[in-house]
Formats: structure tokens, sequence, C-alpha cells
């Protein structure tokens, strides 16, 4: 338990997707111009996070690592697939990024009007793709890493909307004219990260 | 291939430079598109592989403009997105295998982010905006242009980065016993920080002004 809550405290904070890794800026920087629209985005990354993760970990310890085909047979155990984890993790992560985005559309419409449009771009969102590719490095079970996705989203969900919140602010500010827009923002996000960084020495008591 | 071009314009036509010359300046990928910014902000601590790594999204993002833009007129529109990352990761799947092979200890720096060129946006951004309505030889124009506008952004991040943070240029101490090194050029922020700079001198040349 005490574990667990380790790696959801150290996803969120300490190995922020954003400003430790800097997975996902490219959405990121696209969307946080409105609050509104960065909770939204945000949202959708929890959700596809906390389910392509786990989806991703059976894949890779079922399927491709070295040894994984052994509960089909015991002459497979030889086999490494580890090549095709590219291949696979991005299949996964397309295919049940289309398969939510049509079943919402068609149970929920409302859920779709606000969530909908955020699901295509999260396919080529790199912190979903980056928390596989993760996986195999860190040697997480199931539950851990499932804490360590749904960690991860609400870490980006927390970089996203605390930076669509300055950006708003900073509508106000007179920003010499070619550094408005990007030029900034990416000093902004500099700052913010330099802030996360202080976390680094944090330690939960036990 | 070549009867494509004999009906329309030389191969290399007014046209087709600004394919390759535009991405470098005033249609930058980073700069101006936004695209690509999450490897170009983590794999910059250093040149050599910042090097490495622009080479790679070369090779797989002129590739990929390549089969799509061939392929372009087979692909059904609702399943172009899984089409085009699977060819995307096809490509990147053999780049890795190729640095495990001949860069080992390269490979093993860059980590995560070879893989994550499936992702980067530069390389969807271009398949989408590009390669799926042009012809191949322009394809391959677009993503030479694209790749080397993507790449001396981030190989100038990582001189700074490195010059400052280690003192060194390719690992080779240029700056001497003298210089104290900055721990602040090797943090990630500092990435963040350089580049908002690049964007605002680039900007402040060119003229164009966000609102």
């Amino acid at each position: 338990m005490e574990n667990l809550l380790n790696i959801f405290v150290k996803s969120i904070f300490i190995d922020n997707m954003i400003f430790a890794y800097f997975l996902g800026m490219c959405s990121y920087l696209a969307v946080s111009k409105k609050y509104k629209t960065a909770a939204g985005l945000g949202a959708a990354v929890i959700f596809v996070l906390g389910i392509t993760v786990p989806l991703n970990w059976l894949a890779y310890n079922f399927l491709l690592k070295e040894g994984a085909l052994t509960w089909i047979s015991n002459e497979f155990a030889s086999i490494d697939l580890e090549v095709l984890k590219f291949i696979v993790f991005i299949a996964v992560v397309a295919a049940f990024v289309q398969l939510t985005e049509m079943v919402i559309e068609k149970f929920s419409p409302s859920l779709y009007n606000s969530l909908g449009i955020f699901l295509p771009l999260i396919a080529v969102n790199c912190s979903i793709l980056g928390a596989a590719l993760f996986l195999p490095t860190r040697g997480y079970d199931l539950t851990e890493a499932t804490v360590f996705a749904l960690g991860s989203g609400i870490g980006w969900f927390l970089a996203v909307v605390s930076l669509a919140a300055i950006r708003e602010k900073m509508a106000y500010s007179d920003v010499p004219k070619p550094l408005r827009g990007l030029g900034i923002t990416f000093i902004v996000v500099g700052l913010m990260a330099f802030g996360f960084m202080s976390f680094q020495g944090f330690k939960l008591p036990f | 291939m070549s009867n494509e071009i004999k009906k329309s314009e030389p191969l290399l036509s007014k046209k087709r430079k600004q394919l390759v010359s535009n991405p470098m300046d005033t249609d930058n990928p980073i700069t101006i598109q936004v695209l690509g910014i999450c490897s170009a902000l983590a794999v910059t601590i250093a040149l050599e592989g910042t090097v490495i790594m622009a080479l790679a999204v070369l090779f797989v993002l002129v590739l990929a403009n390549v089969i799509i833009s061939a392929l372009r007129n087979t692909i059904p529109n609702r399943i172009r997105i899984i089409v085009q990352l699977v060819v995307v990761a096809s490509l990147v799947a053999i780049v890795d295998q190729v640095l495990r092979a001949f860069a080992y200890e390269q490979s093993k720096a860059l980590s995560v982010f070879v893989g994550l060129i499936i992702t980067n946006c530069i390389v969807m951004g271009r398949l989408e905006a590009f390669a799926l309505g042009n012809k191949v030889w322009d394809s391959f124009l677009d993503g030479v242009g694209n790749s080397i506008g993507y790449g001396w952004i981030i190989i100038a991040i990582a001189f700074f980065r490195e010059l400052f943070g280690a003192g060194k240029l390719f690992g080779i101490e240029v700056l001497g016993d003298w210089y104290v090194n900055n721990g602040f050029f090797a943090t990630p922020a500092a990435a963040c920080i350089i580049l908002g700079i690049i964007i605002w001198i680039l900007r402040a040349r060119s003229g164009y002004i966000e609102d």
C-alpha cells in the first residue's frame, strides 16, 4: 500500500510527465490557451492513460517480453518479441482511442461534445506512448503500473490546467511583440519546471 | 514517379526548392508550426545524442512521407491514422535496432525518446498535412526540409546546453579548467528557456507575430 502511494505521489510531482520528461508537449502547448479546453484534454489524458497502460502492460508481459509466451507452451520460452513493442503499443493506443471515440459518440453525445474532439489528439500524445515505453525499464506489476498511469495522468492534468490559468492571466500583460504566444509560453513552462524541480528532494515518511 | 514529374515541372523548380527551404526558416516545424517539442527539449542535453536524434528523425520522416505519399490513394480515410502509425512505428523499430547494434551507449542515453519519434508530432503532422495530398517527390522534399528545420533547432539548443552545462562540445573539453559547470543548463527547464529565446530571436528577425 505504501509502495503504491509512493509511486502515485512520485508520478504526479517528482516524475511529472511534463516537467521532468517533457512528454505530450505538443498538445500541452496547443490546448493551454483556455482553461476549459485544457481541463477537457487533461481529463481525457487521465482516462486514456489509466486504461491503455494496463493494457500495454498485459501485452508486454504476456506477448512481447522474452519468455512471455510460456503460458501457451514451454517451447516458446526463448522467443523474444521485444522488437515489436513500438508497433504493438501504438496499435493498442490508437485502436483504444478510436474505439472509445465511437462508443462515446454513440452512447453519450454530451460527453462526446466536451471530450470527443480531444480523443484523436490523444493517439499522438507522447505521454501515452511514453508511459507505455517506461514499463519495460521499470518492472512494475499490474497494480503498480495502473497507479503509475493514473498518477502520470493527474500530473499531466495539473500541469496543463495551471499553464492555462497562467496564460489566461498573461493576456493582460505587455509582452514584447516577437515573444508573444509561443516564446513567452516556453519561458513560463521553464520557470514552472523549476518550481517542480523542488519536489525532487521530497520523500514520503515511510 | 518520373512520368509525373515530366508532366508537371522540373525536378527542382522554384516551388520545390521552397519545400526544402521554407521549413528551415519561415515555416520552421518547431518555432512556427509548434510540432515535435517533446524530443526537442528532452534529448538536447549533449550534442552527440542530439545529432543522432536529428538523423533518426530525418530517416523516419523522409521515408514515412514517401511511403504514405505513394499509398495515399489506397488508404481509406477513416483508418488513415492507424495506417500512418503502423508505417512510422515500423520505421522507428528499424532505427531503434540499428542504434542498438551500432551505437549502444547512445541508444541507452536516448532511452524512450527514440520510440517516441512515433508520436513526434512533426512526423504525424507532415503526413497529415502534406504527404496525404501530394506527390512522392514533393513529399520527399518536404520531409527533407522539415527534418532539417527540426534538426538545426535541436542542435542549436544542444550546443548551448552542452557548452554552458558541461563546458564541452561533442564530449570534448572546450572551455578549460577555469570554467565552473553551470548545472542550470543541464536541467530540462533550461531547454525550455533557451528554446523560448531562440523563438524570440527568430521571430524578431522575421517579423512574425502571434496574437
